[in-house]
């Protein structure tokens, strides 16, 4: 490997793109000839392609076969660096060759277009099969991992337990420490989060979306809008540490002022601060979907002599409300995969609670913390991980098809 | 003066929308029973004058009314008056079916809901049903009360929004070019309907189909490039026209 393959793929480059130029050239040089031996006017059916499909179909076949004679000359090479003349030397053979032979195929009756056109279509299967394969490469190896899991710590015991300390002894002389894998407190805390962060961001989301499509000047909407999107724009961290720095000691000072002593990190701070993280999640999802109702729908309210918030509340909401839920779906998905605002804000410790004024932990953050560190990727406590990462994806899964089903199956026909 | 036999009285009506000045100074008496058509070529200003009489200019940013337009002996663009009650006297029927995506019943009961017009589900059930029946929809509909309005074809869809603007019970109905958007069968049903119903309102409707306004009119007004050309019995504008222009566009000479 090393420096000489990019050479090779330069001229893999070469050889494809003077491929194309040459048997360009050839095709429409016997084009004119056929042209000027019939004297100027040709039948339809004698020649079928023009020059440029001739030249793109060398093109295509110059740069695959090249392409193989690379491939393969990298599998024989191994791992040498030195300057191969064999591998050099059958590289530019293969592509002379294959451009002459293609050369030779260019005549009036030799459908380049056709072939032209069904390798462009066998490219997009291609990358549209890649993109699937690495969907189902990360499932399997989730499910991999998740199953050398189960293979130690019962499946019934990680999905109902109530006790979360995932610390395993690394030495046989440790002492304690046998760890105990109940993902309960871990997904409640997930979950109450993710419902305090809902509480702030669907009803003000939904607000917001109303009033910028419904009755929002032209000038408010130039301002509020653009306003709104840099929400969307705040990195997560920055949503961290303002959650860590700024709002959870407030909601603290606040607790203890009514006599309440509570701990800084807590589920309160964190989801309300993701609250304000998906607002604009929310609120432009679900304003598409409001400036989606045809006017037509609200003329018809409005002749009938209803009032706008009438209008609102009784056509256009209704006419929106399958997409506003498919909205808040991938709304809340968003939520439960979120994590760089619990890892700071939320804290650590796996109570199995519903007082949001108390430290909770999420999924996603039990992942990076099991992950990061020392850690020894055969024992329980990484394993378990990927066992949680798995229950994550099926649930945010679940919420997104059971959002795409929602929306298609009441869809309003207007 | 209140003449009892005219609905409404348009003195020099005006409609600009920023500085486009659509609808150049209009007179006209509109009957109180019967049906008024307003032909005219495409961007004549008919339908921008038929949505002056319930007011809809008022939801399209820019646009301006002046001139008066009274209804009854009573100024509609009086400051006092709320479009929103004139507008459930004025009922309005659009060029596409929009019914509402709710069911056929809800989309009737819509309307009196909104206005308390009823105070038990018997009432309100024996009003869907009479407004139904009156739009000539009840027999094709009346097992299927609950089945979703956008699901009908486009003749009963308009059929529908029809009786979801009888349920209200107005004095008027606007009919902007109700029949575009239907195929000749349910046109002929609801011009059908049209003739049925005119006894009971004043229907103001405008129309492209020349044939439709000499069929359903009682009187007709042609509009040509915002001006209000000739307004005249049906049977004399479609007969003997007063002005050539009128002559040019019946014929097919113009528009």
């Amino acid at each position: 490997m090393g420096h000489i393959s990019i050479y090779m793929i330069l001229l893999i480059a070469v050889l494809t793109v003077g491929g194309f130029f040459y048997n360009k050239s050839s095709a429409l040089n016997k084009f004119r000839q056929a042209r000027a031996a019939a004297g100027g006017k040709m039948a339809l059916s004698s020649w079928h392609s023009q020059a440029s499909y001739h030249g793109y179909f060398t093109a295509w076949l110059v740069g695959l076969a090249t392409l193989a004679v690379f491939i393969i000359g990298l599998f024989i090479q191994g791992s040498g660096t030195g300057f191969n003349a064999l591998w050099l030397a059958a590289m530019i053979l293969t592509g002379l060759a294959v451009i002459i032979l293609t050369g030779r195929q260019v005549s009036g009756q030799f459908r380049a277009r056709t072939y032209v056109e069904r390798f462009i279509k066998g490219l997009l299967i291609f990358l549209s099969v890649i993109a699937v394969l690495t969907t189902l490469g990360i499932i399997a190896s989730l499910l991999f991992e998740s199953l050398r899991f189960f293979k130690e710590v019962p499946f019934t015991d990680f999905l109902f337990g109530l006790q979360w300390s995932p610390q395993t002894a690394l030495r046989a002389d440790q002492v304690g420490q046998s760890g105990s894998f109940g993902a309960i407190p871990v997904f409640a805390g997930t979950f109450l989060i993710m419902v305090v962060a809902m509480s702030i961001a669907g009803p003000v989301g939904l607000m917001i979306a109303i009033y910028l499509t419904e009755y929002a000047t032209g000038t408010v909407k130039k301002w509020v809008k653009p306003a709104i999107e840099i929400l969307a724009g705040v990195p997560t961290v920055v949503y961290g540490f303002f959650a860590l720095l700024t709002f959870a000691p407030f909601v603290r000072g606040f607790a203890e002022s009514l006599g309440f002593s509570v701990p800084t990190q807590s589920a309160l701070a964190a989801g309300v601060v993701m609250g304000v993280m998906i607002i604009p999640f929310v609120s432009s999802l679900s304003s598409d979907v409001i400036n989606a109702v045809p006017q037509t729908l609200r003329d018809g309210s409005y002749a009938l002599g209803a009032t706008e918030s009438e209008t609102m509340k009784k056509v256009v909401f209704t006419a929106a409300l399958p997409g506003i839920i498919g909205a808040f779906m991938l709304a809340i998905s968003r939520a439960i995969g979120e994590t760089m605002i619990v890892y700071m804000a939320a804290g650590k410790a796996a109570n199995l609670t519903a007082n949001p004024f108390e430290a909770v932990t999420t999924v996603t953050v039990q992942i990076v913390s099991l992950l990061t560190g020392d850690s020894d990727f055969d024992s329980a406590k990484t394993l378990v991980a990927f066992a949680l990462g798995l229950v994550l994806f099926i649930i945010t899964l679940l919420l997104n098809v059971v959002a795409l089903t929602v929306v298609r199956r009441y869809r309003a026909k207007y | 003066m209140i003449d009892s036999n005219i609905k409404f009285t348009c003195r020099d009506v005006r409609v600009h929308y920023g500085d486009f000045e659509a609808l150049h100074g209009i007179d006209i008496d509109i009957p109180d029973r019967g049906v008024t058509a307003f032909i005219g070529p495409s961007g004549c200003g008919k339908s921008t004058f038929l949505r002056t009489f319930n007011r809809m200019n008022d939801t399209i940013d820019g646009a301006r009314v002046s001139g008066q337009i009274l209804m009854d002996g009573q100024d509609i663009y009086d400051k006092n008056l709320d479009p929103v009650l004139l507008r459930a006297q004025v009922g309005m029927v659009f060029q596409k079916p929009n019914p509402f995506p709710k069911s056929i019943y809800d989309n009737v009961a819509y309307g009196p809901r909104i206005h308390g017009l009823t105070s038990s589900k018997a009432e309100l059930d024996a009003l869907v049903e009479k407004s139904l029946r009156r739009a000539g929809l009840w027999d094709e509909v009346k097992d299927r009360l609950k089945l979703s309005g956008t699901g009908l074809s486009g003749g009963q869809q308009q059929r529908l929004v029809i009786a979801r603007a009888i349920a209200v019970d107005p004095e008027v109905i606007l009919m902007d070019e109700p029949a575009s958007a239907l195929d000749p069968i349910a046109t002929a049903k609801l011009e059908a309907l049209i003739e049925e119903i005119k006894e009971r309102y004043c229907i103001i409707i405008v129309t492209h189909s020349m044939a439709q306004a000499a069929r359903v009119s009682d009187k007709t007004a042609y509009f040509y490039m915002g001006d209000l050309i000739e307004y005249d019995d049906t049977d004399k504008i479609f007969t003997n026209p007063g002005d050539s222009r009128t002559q040019d566009y019946i014929t097919g000479r113009t528009g």
